[in-house]
């Protein structure tokens, strides 16, 4: 039946987001033809975009903000709390607190036989809802516009992650979204951005060029109002001139250290400083809509700082938002953004530390074609590198929470239990604690807490799952020939179905990848 | 999650499940007591490394205002020494930021002393690597798996294993991350799974996967939460919250008979790019909230504040001059605070380098001319008994040229 289960292993979880439950077949599949399964994403071209209705475009958001403050305004007491604590409290957290979500949730609950993610922790939620105490006995609010918002493109990134035949895509939508990333905890416009950004910045360039992912990236709303460019103005512009205000750097440092040519690859403070004023200017249209739709990017010439700049040894005339554009054209094919890149995409995929064979491959490829981004995919995936590395990197908490409902089989109708699992991992949905993104190493993910979370999950999940599934047959499912006897005999040997369970989806053929 | 959604300019947000409870505030601690702990002469000295990540603006702390060029450069947010906002004097030269009464009180009380001009051996201005040098204690960047704190604890006798309700740490910052064990805290949060299924899953992991055996025992380990009722974090609890919550418990747990005597913190949020803010605003904001820590620290370890010594430092400073949006890019040179009962304080220790715009580092930040090294070693020497030999290899490999600072503690 199954030809190569090693390989067919390394196909679901090294590239993919691991065995579907139920008649997915996946395993089968997998293990008949383990690069073609991995590789039937490559061949759909739109596989990584995400159109759904009700997902709405980032000018369309930014109005929905601007007039849901405006409204705040207007009734500041009543929209309040609304506006700071229970954001995050409704949106990661629909646990305990007697809100609408939770409600939703434990009716949900009863209907299903998924397991629980829900894990926010208790002392937590009380010591939430003791701040909220005036609020809490009144009758649950309604979600206000920007929770209702990061919920939907939560749960449409979960769904479709879940859904996903083997999600190579979809890996490769959160290792760009990752590298590129904004962060949803900074401000009202972060939160609402964060998914329109990874649809509109990412996704349609996952199988595109590197230079038109970069551009699209930091020509985004988001991006701009992430590192406070929006802020930025050229000292001799006119807008600098009036308003007395001038550079800030975040964005140009940013993109240099963090988004192509990497830490140390020879750049220095005076390119940084010339390329923010290159960028001066790069702005989106704010809420009064003076010069375009609000929330549309815009070049703004009065606050660019005029004059030819050099930046990495060349010098960009003043041609306004030309002179960015071809910047960020050359830092796109600069040897260093190939080397840094390709460093990146082998660690993250293979090892903390991938075959330097595997890696000078992509580089060479990155540089050979154009930085095409498939390209670079299908090296990974045609390479003998990828394939006989050990798994030895652990799971992120995403890629295990996923890995875990799709096991499960069951497509859930609401993110918290996603947001909140993802929270309390130290992997909060769309919300690095810096804009060099998550960490992604054994180092951060197979700590010493993390692992005992990861367990009290396990078991969480595997006690409202029951006895309706046999951890034999699902054992099958996820490693079938590739599991070890050690990890058969103790899921054979547990005293529950239930205790089976946790110590399958802790096991390492589900750990690591 | 983080949940002030309508205030956060910092960049460093949410790490981690402690970080999304405690705002960004992480404390972890070495895993023994000294044998020297508890010795006849009756010293039992505390080490606490608070480190700021995100770079704290030096001359916005502890402010040159008896520099000709300071108001100039930082502008709209330079402090003064009158006026409403007053900054407290603290010699003829130098005044610390005005939300830091007790750092103030420290100072006067001869408990606190501020070094300036100081840096890493660091250069360039990347926080990650900056950081890293910073907490590693190498000459440079790289990947490092251990920090200075950790590879000087080789050089104490171990004693006791700590017997406070701490737990492995998930987040013990790399200052303290290394071959030495350490603790922290975990807030209990779920029902943990069952013991049983526990051990059923280290043996399987012994057999199958030694890496995750050694990190899920350790996780194991979790005894009752050092967070007492009081400890629990707030809604809207911002940054300033944060760092207090933290050294409470971290003041608390140290305080005991049989708690950890080194420790290390790390608060998040100080990369003040836009409206910094001066005498009110974001960075005073912040600061109250450093001071604050300070002030439970004292009050937390009550006698043993006698025996501690508390160490800030960040991993670079900021532009000297202000940038376009009120707020300072990163720069080089900055301050580092020792507080604490064996600190010789109660002085601004300072080789000034100037704000000339010659003087200035690269023409635009503050030049360091005091190595941080030399003085993090004179506190590891003087306060905790560590060799010149090891400092000089071990704890800060290739520093035997940077010789510990004369005097800090006493």
């Amino acid at each position: 039946m199954t030809r190569d289960p090693q390989a067919a292993l390394t196909a679901l979880n090294r590239f993919g987001f691991g065995a579907r439950g139920g008649a997915a077949g996946d395993f089968v599949n997998a293990a008949s033809d383990p690069r073609g399964f991995v590789k039937a994403d490559l061949q759909r071209p739109a596989a990584p975009r995400l159109e759904m209705p009700g997902l709405q475009p980032t000018p369309a958001l930014a109005e929905m903000v601007f007039a849901y403050q405006a409204e705040v305004k207007q009734a500041p007491h009543a929209a309040k709390a609304n506006a700071t604590t229970a954001t995050a409290i409704a949106e990661a957290a629909p646990s305990a607190d007697a809100k609408p979500a939770a409600a939703k949730m434990a009716s949900a609950d009863m209907s299903s036989k998924m397991a629980s993610m829900d894990m926010q922790p208790k002392g937590n939620a009380d010591a939430l809802m003791r701040e909220n105490e005036g609020a809490k006995p009144k009758a649950p609010k309604p979600l206000n516009v920007i929770q209702r918002t990061f919920r939907a493109e939560a749960l449409a990134r979960v769904q479709r992650a879940l859904q996903a035949d083997c999600g190579f895509g979809e890996r490769l939508v959160t290792f760009w979204s990752n590298h590129f990333c904004v962060s949803a905890a900074k401000g009202q416009l972060g939160r609402m951005w964060a998914g329109s950004f990874e649809r509109e910045a990412i996704r349609p360039h996952v199988f595109g060029r590197f230079h038109e992912m970069l551009m699209a990236v930091e020509q985004h709303p988001a991006m701009l109002f992430f590192l406070d460019n929006q802020q930025s103005l050229g000292p001799d512009s006119r807008a600098g001139q009036n308003r007395k205000r001038g550079l800030n750097e975040n964005l140009a440092r940013e993109i240099m250290e963090l988004h192509t040519l990497g830490v140390g690859s020879g750049y220095t403070q005076a390119d940084v400083t010339s390329l923010a004023r290159i960028i001066t200017g790069w702005t989106f249209v704010g809420r009064q809509g003076k010069l375009g739709p609000p929330g549309t990017f815009l070049f703004n010439a009065h606050a660019h700082e005029p004059g030819p700049q050099t930046l990495l040894g060349k010098t960009y005339p003043d041609s306004g938002l030309a002179q960015g554009e071809a910047a960020l054209a050359d830092i796109a094919h600069h040897p260093a953004t190939a080397k840094f890149i390709a460093a990146k995409f082998a660690r993250h995929f293979v090892a903390d530390d991938p075959p330097p064979a595997l890696t000078a491959r992509l580089h060479d490829v990155f540089r050979k074609t154009d930085g095409d981004l498939l390209a670079l995919a299908t090296t990974l995936v045609d390479s003998d590198d990828a394939w006989q590395v050990p798994l030895t990197k652990m799971r992120s908490p995403y890629e295990y929470l996923i890995a875990t409902g799709r096991l499960l089989d069951h497509i859930p109708d609401e993110p918290g239990r996603y947001l909140g699992g993802l929270n309390m991992l130290g992997q909060p949905l769309w919300a690095p604690s810096g804009p060099n993104g998550f960490p992604d190493t054994n180092a951060a993910w197979a700590a010493p807490e993390g692992m005992k979370l990861r367990l009290d999950i396990a078991a969480e999940v595997a006690s409202r799952v029951g006895d309706n599934v046999d951890p034999r047959d699902l054992l099958q499912l996820v490693a079938a020939g590739a599991s070890s006897q050690d990890t058969r005999h103790t899921i054979e040997r547990a005293e529950s179905r239930q205790q089976a369970l946790a110590l399958l989806l802790m096991s390492p053929e589900f750990q690591r990848r | 999650m983080e949940t002030n959604v309508d205030c956060c300019e910092n960049r460093r947000l949410v790490t981690s499940r402690r970080a999304f409870l405690l705002g960004g505030a992480s404390f972890a601690a070495w895993a023994y007591l000294p044998k020297f702990a508890r010795a006849a002469d009756g010293r039992d000295p505390r080490l606490i490394v608070v480190i700021l990540r995100g770079a704290l603006d030096g001359l916005a702390t502890v402010a040159p205002v008896g520099d000709p060029d300071y108001a100039a450069l930082h502008g709209s947010i330079a402090l003064t020494s009158d006026g409403p906002h007053a900054a407290t004097m603290l010699d003829s030269f130098f005044v610390l930021h005005p939300s830091m009464p007790e750092f103030a009180r420290m100072y006067r009380d001869k408990q606190a002393a501020v070094i300036h001009a100081v840096s890493t051996p660091y250069r360039d201005r990347s926080h990650f690597d900056g950081q890293d040098v910073l907490e590693s204690g190498f000459a440079g960047p790289g990947r490092v798996q251990s920090g200075w704190l950790n590879r000087a604890l080789e050089g104490l006798p171990k004693g006791e294993h700590v017997a406070n309700g701490l737990a492995i740490g998930a987040t013990t910052p790399l200052v303290l991350r290394g071959a030495a064990p350490t603790v922290g805290w975990a807030p209990a949060t779920l029902p943990p799974a069952a013991d049983d299924t526990a051990v059923r899953l280290l043996d399987l992991y012994q057999h199958r996967d030694p890496a995750l055996a050694s990190a899920l025992s350790q996780g194991l380990q979790l005894e009752k939460a050092a967070l007492g009722e009081d400890m629990k974090a707030k809604p809207g609890g911002n940054n300033v919250a944060a760092m207090r919550l933290v050294a409470r418990g971290a003041a608390k747990v140290m305080a005991a008979d049989d708690g950890p005597r080194i420790a290390a913190l790390a608060f998040d949020g100080w990369d003040t790019h836009a409206n910094e803010g001066g005498p009110v605003g974001r960075l005073a904001q912040l600061l109250s909230g450093l001071d604050g820590a300070l002030g439970d620290f004292q009050s937390g370890l009550g006698e043993r504040w006698r025996d501690t010594v508390v160490v800030v430092a960040t991993e670079f400073g900021r532009t000297a001059r202000i940038n376009g949006t009120e707020g300072t890019d990163h720069g080089t040179g900055t301050v580092a605070l020792l507080a604490g009962g064996a600190v010789k304080g109660g002085r601004v220790i300072a080789d000034w380098p100037g704000l000339k715009v010659a003087n200035l580092y690269e023409g635009r930040d503050l030049a360091p001319t005091t190595d941080l090294r030399a003085a993090l070693k004179g506190v590891l020497r003087d306060h905790l008994g560590i060799g010149e030999a090891l400092l000089a290899t071990n704890v800060f490999p290739d520093s035997a040229a940077v010789k510990p600072m004369q005097g800090l503690v006493g």
